[in-house]
C-alpha cells in the first residue's frame, strides 16, 4: 500500500511538472485561439537563457530578472512578426506557422549560447522527504513538492491576473469572441503581445524547474511533447484542465510504468499519456474542461 | 498561358471531363513524362539520382498520401512517419517471408498493411475533430514506432535495429544502380498520383471534400460520416506506405525505425502546406521545396566560406540553416497560406491574359 501510495503521489507531482508546460500552450489558444506548438523551444529558449547569464557569474534575481525581459520581448516580436500578419487564417496554417518558429527559436538558442547540456541548481535538493520516509516509508522527493508549490503559485497568479486586473477582463473578453471585443475597444494586438509575453513567462518557469530536473539540453524541446496529452485532457482553453489533466496524466503514467510496464517490456511512457488521453476523449471529445462544440450546419 | 482553349471543341462528356482538357496541356504533361522517364535518365549523375531525385519522389508520394487525408478529407494528421514505418517493415517481412514474391507486390503488402493500422488510428476521428485528432494522432506515432522496436518478429530479430533492404529485381534482373531505383519510383510515384488525381474527381473525392468543408452539413446530405473518413484513412495510409517501403528500399537501402521519426512527419506536413493542401500539383511542389531547400542552403553556405576566406564552424551554419528554414516557413504562409500550388495557378491567370490583362 506505501508503495502504491509512493507511486501515485510521485506520478502526481511528476503531472505537475508536465502541467507547468501545458499551462503555457492553454494561455496562448484562450486569447489567440493559436495552438502555440513552440511553446517547448520558449521553454527551452527560457531555460537556456537564464542558465548561461547564471554561468557568467550573474546574480541569479539580476538573471531571472534579465531573462524575463527577454522572453517579454520574444513574446511582442513574435506577435508583430508572425501571429499579426497571419490573423483570420485556419487553424492548420497558425500551427505550422508556429512549428516553423520552434525551427527559429531552437537555432537562435543554440546560436547564441551554444549546444553543450548544462546542469542548473537552484539549492533545493531532489531528494526524498526525510520524515516521510523514516515514518511511513514513503518516498517523495523534495523537488517534487517545491515544483508542486511553484505550480500552484503560478496558477494563483493566472487566476489573479485574468480574473482580478483590467488586463485580465480584455484578456477575457478577447478569448470570448474577438469581434466583439474589438467592437468594445479592446486593442487585440495589444492583448496578445502581453498574453504571448506571459506565455513567455510561463515558459521560464517550467523552463527552470523542467532545467533542475533533467539539466538545460536540447531534450528540453520535447518537454512540448509530454505537454500534450495533457492538452487535449483537460482541453485546450482550461487552465483548471491543464492542471487536472497533468495530474491524471502523471499518476497513470507512473502506474501504468510500475504495475503494466514489466508485462510489455518497457519503454511505454512514449506513448501511454497519448492513450490515456484519447480514452478520455472518447468519451468528451472537447477534453474534460474544454468549451463544448456546438456544430450548426 | 501563353496559349488559350480557343478554337478546341468538345464534343463528348469524356473530353470535357478529361484531366487536361486543352492540348497544349497534354504535350507539356506527356513532354515532362517524356524528360523525366528518358532525359533524365540519359543524363543525370549518380548523385542526383540517389540524393536528390529519389528522395524527392519517395516524399511527394508521402505528401500525396498526407494530402488525400488532410488537405481533401481535413483529418489533420501528425502520424505521416508512422505508416510509413509501417510500409516500410510489412514490405520488408513480405520479401522476406513470401517466397519470390515481385517487389511490386511487397510493396503493395506493405501499403495495405499501413492502411489496416490508418483505419485502426483513424478510429478517434468519428469523435474527435481538428486540433484535438492532430493530437491524437500522434499517439499513431509513438506507438508504432515503440511497437516495431518491441516487437521483434518486424525485425527479423535483428539485434541492431537497422536492417538491410532485400536487393531489388524485376523480372529477374537485378536493381542495383541509383538509376534504377529512380525508374522504380518515378513509374510507382507516376502511377499512383494518376490514380489519386482521378480519385479525387470521383465520388469518393468529392464526398471527402465536403467532408473537410464541414462534416455535419456533408451527413446531413446522406454522405456516410463513418465510411467517408475511415475510407480517407486508409487510402492515404496506403500511399504513406507505399512511400514509406520506397523510402526504405529506394532511398535509404535500409530499413529501420529511426528513419521515420516525428521529425519526418513534420517535414511531409510542412510539404503539404507549402505545396497547398488539397493539391495534387502542391504535393510534388512543397516536396520538392523542402528537400531542394537545405541542399540550396548548404551550397550558399560552402560558396560563403570560400568566398569569405573563413572557416564556419559546423554548429553556426546548422543552426542558422535552422533558421532560416523555418524563418522561410513562417514567411511563405504569411505571403501565400495556400500554397505554391496556388501560386501557380495564379501566375497561370494571369499569363493567360498577358501580355492584355483589360
Amino acid at each position: 500500500m506505501n508503495f502504491f501510495i509512493e507511486v501515485v503521489a510521485g506520478g502526481l507531482l511528476a503531472g505537475v511538472m508536465y502541467s507547468l508546460v501545458a499551462l503555457g500552450f492553454v494561455v496562448i489558444y484562450k486569447a489567440s485561439g493559436v495552438f502555440n506548438f513552440a511553446q517547448g523551444s520558449l521553454v527551452f529558449f527560457a531555460a537556456l537563457t537564464f542558465v548561461s547569464l547564471m554561468e557568467r557569474g550573474w546574480n541569479i534575481w539580476l538573471a531571472l530578472a534579465v531573462t524575463l525581459v527577454a522572453m517579454v520581448v520574444l513574446g511582442i516580436v513574435i506577435e508583430r512578426t508572425v501571429l499579426r500578419p497571419l490573423v483570420n487564417q485556419p487553424p492548420i496554417t497558425l500551427l505550422m506557422a508556429t512549428i516553423g518558429l520552434t525551427f527559429v527559436l531552437e537555432g537562435l538558442s543554440q546560436l547564441l549560447w551554444g549546444s553543450q547540456p548544462h546542469g542548473l541548481e537552484l539549492g533545493i535538493p531532489d531528494v526524498p522527504i526525510e520524515w516521510l520516509s523514516e515514518k511511513w516509508n514513503i518516498n517523495i522527493s523534495q523537488f517534487d513538492l517545491f515544483g508542486a508549490l511553484v505550480a500552484g503559485v503560478l496558477v494563483a497568479v493566472l487566476a489573479v491576473l485574468t480574473q482580478k486586473t483590467r488586463i485580465g477582463r480584455a484578456l477575457r473578453a478577447v478569448a470570448d469572441d474577438h469581434q466583439a471585443a474589438l467592437a468594445v475597444g479592446i486593442p487585440l494586438q495589444h492583448i496578445w503581445a502581453i498574453v504571448w509575453a506571459v506565455a513567455g513567462f510561463v515558459a521560464l518557469v517550467a523552463g527552470v524547474m523542467w532545467g533542475v530536473r533533467n539539466g538545460v539540453q536540447y531534450a528540453l524541446t520535447f518537454t512540448a511533447l509530454k505537454a500534450l496529452p495533457v492538452l487535449i485532457l483537460g482541453g485546450f482553453e482550461s487552465i483548471a484542465g491543464a492542471i487536472v489533466g497533468g495530474l491524471i496524466i502523471g499518476a497513470s503514467e507512473k502506474l501504468a510504468e510500475v504495475y503494466l510496464g514489466p508485462y510489455v517490456g518497457g519503454g511505454i511512457e512514449s506513448w501511454f499519456a497519448y492513450v490515456v488521453a484519447l480514452l478520455f476523449l472518447l468519451v468528451r471529445p472537447e477534453g474534460l474542461f474544454g468549451e463544448k462544440i456546438i456544430d450548426r450546419v | 498561358m501563353l496559349y488559350r482553349e480557343a478554337g478546341q471543341f468538345k464534343s463528348t462528356y469524356a473530353e470535357d471531363q478529361q484531366i487536361f482538357p486543352i492540348r497544349q496541356d497534354r504535350i507539356a504533361m506527356l513532354a515532362l513524362l517524356v524528360v523525366a522517364f528518358v532525359v533524365v535518365p540519359l543524363t543525370g549523375d549518380q548523385y542526383w539520382f540517389a540524393a536528390i531525385l529519389t528522395p524527392f519522389l519517395v516524399l511527394s508520394l508521402a505528401t500525396l498520401g498526407l494530402n488525400i487525408l488532410t488537405g481533401y478529407a481535413g483529418q489533420l494528421s501528425l502520424g505521416t512517419a508512422a505508416f510509413m514505418a509501417v510500409g516500410a517493415f510489412m514490405a520488408y517481412n513480405a520479401m522476406l517471408r513470401i517466397p519470390h514474391i515481385p517487389i511490386v507486390g511487397a510493396f503493395i503488402i506493405g501499403g495495405l498493411c499501413a492502411a489496416v493500422v490508418g483505419v485502426i488510428f483513424g478510429l478517434p476521428s468519428l469523435r474527435i475533430k481538428g486540433l484535438y485528432l492532430a493530437v491524437a494522432t500522434l499517439a499513431c506515432q509513438f506507438f508504432v514506432l515503440w511497437a516495431i522496436n518491441r516487437i521483434g518478429w518486424l525485425s527479423n530479430y535483428s539485434s541492431s535495429g537497422v536492417i538491410t533492404a532485400q536487393r531489388i529485381e524485376i523480372f529477374g534482373y537485378p536493381v542495383d544502380h541509383s538509376e534504377g531505383k529512380y525508374l522504380l519510383t518515378l513509374s510507382i510515384v507516376s502511377v499512383m498520383a494518376l490514380l489519386a488525381k482521378n480519385l479525387m474527381r470521383s465520388e469518393t473525392g468529392r464526398a471527402f471534400m465536403a467532408v473537410r468543408d464541414m462534416d455535419v452539413a456533408a451527413s446531413v446530405i446522406g454522405i456516410p460520416m463513418m465510411k467517408t473518413k475511415l475510407l480517407a484513412f486508409a487510402i492515404s495510409s496506403f500511399y504513406c506506405g507505399v512511400a514509406g517501403a520506397l523510402y526504405a528500399f529506394c532511398y535509404l537501402g535500409t530499413v529501420e525505425p529511426e528513419a521515420f521519426t516525428l521529425d519526418l512527419s513534420f517535414r511531409i506536413l510542412f510539404m503539404m502546406i507549402i505545396g497547398g493542401a488539397g493539391s495534387i500539383l502542391g504535393s510534388f511542389l512543397g516536396a520538392a521545396f523542402i528537400t531542394l531547400f537545405p541542399i540550396f542552403l548548404n551550397v550558399v553556405s560552402k560558396s560563403l566560406e570560400n568566398a569569405l576566406g573563413i572557416e564556419i564552424s559546423h554548429a553556426i551554419v546548422s543552426n542558422t540553416e535552422a533558421m532560416i528554414f523555418g524563418g522561410l516557413i513562417i514567411f511563405f504562409l504569411i505571403v501565400e497560406p495556400n500554397g505554391l500550388a496556388r501560386l501557380w495557378q495564379i501566375t497561370k491567370e494571369k499569363l493567360r491574359l498577358w501580355p492584355f490583362p483589360h
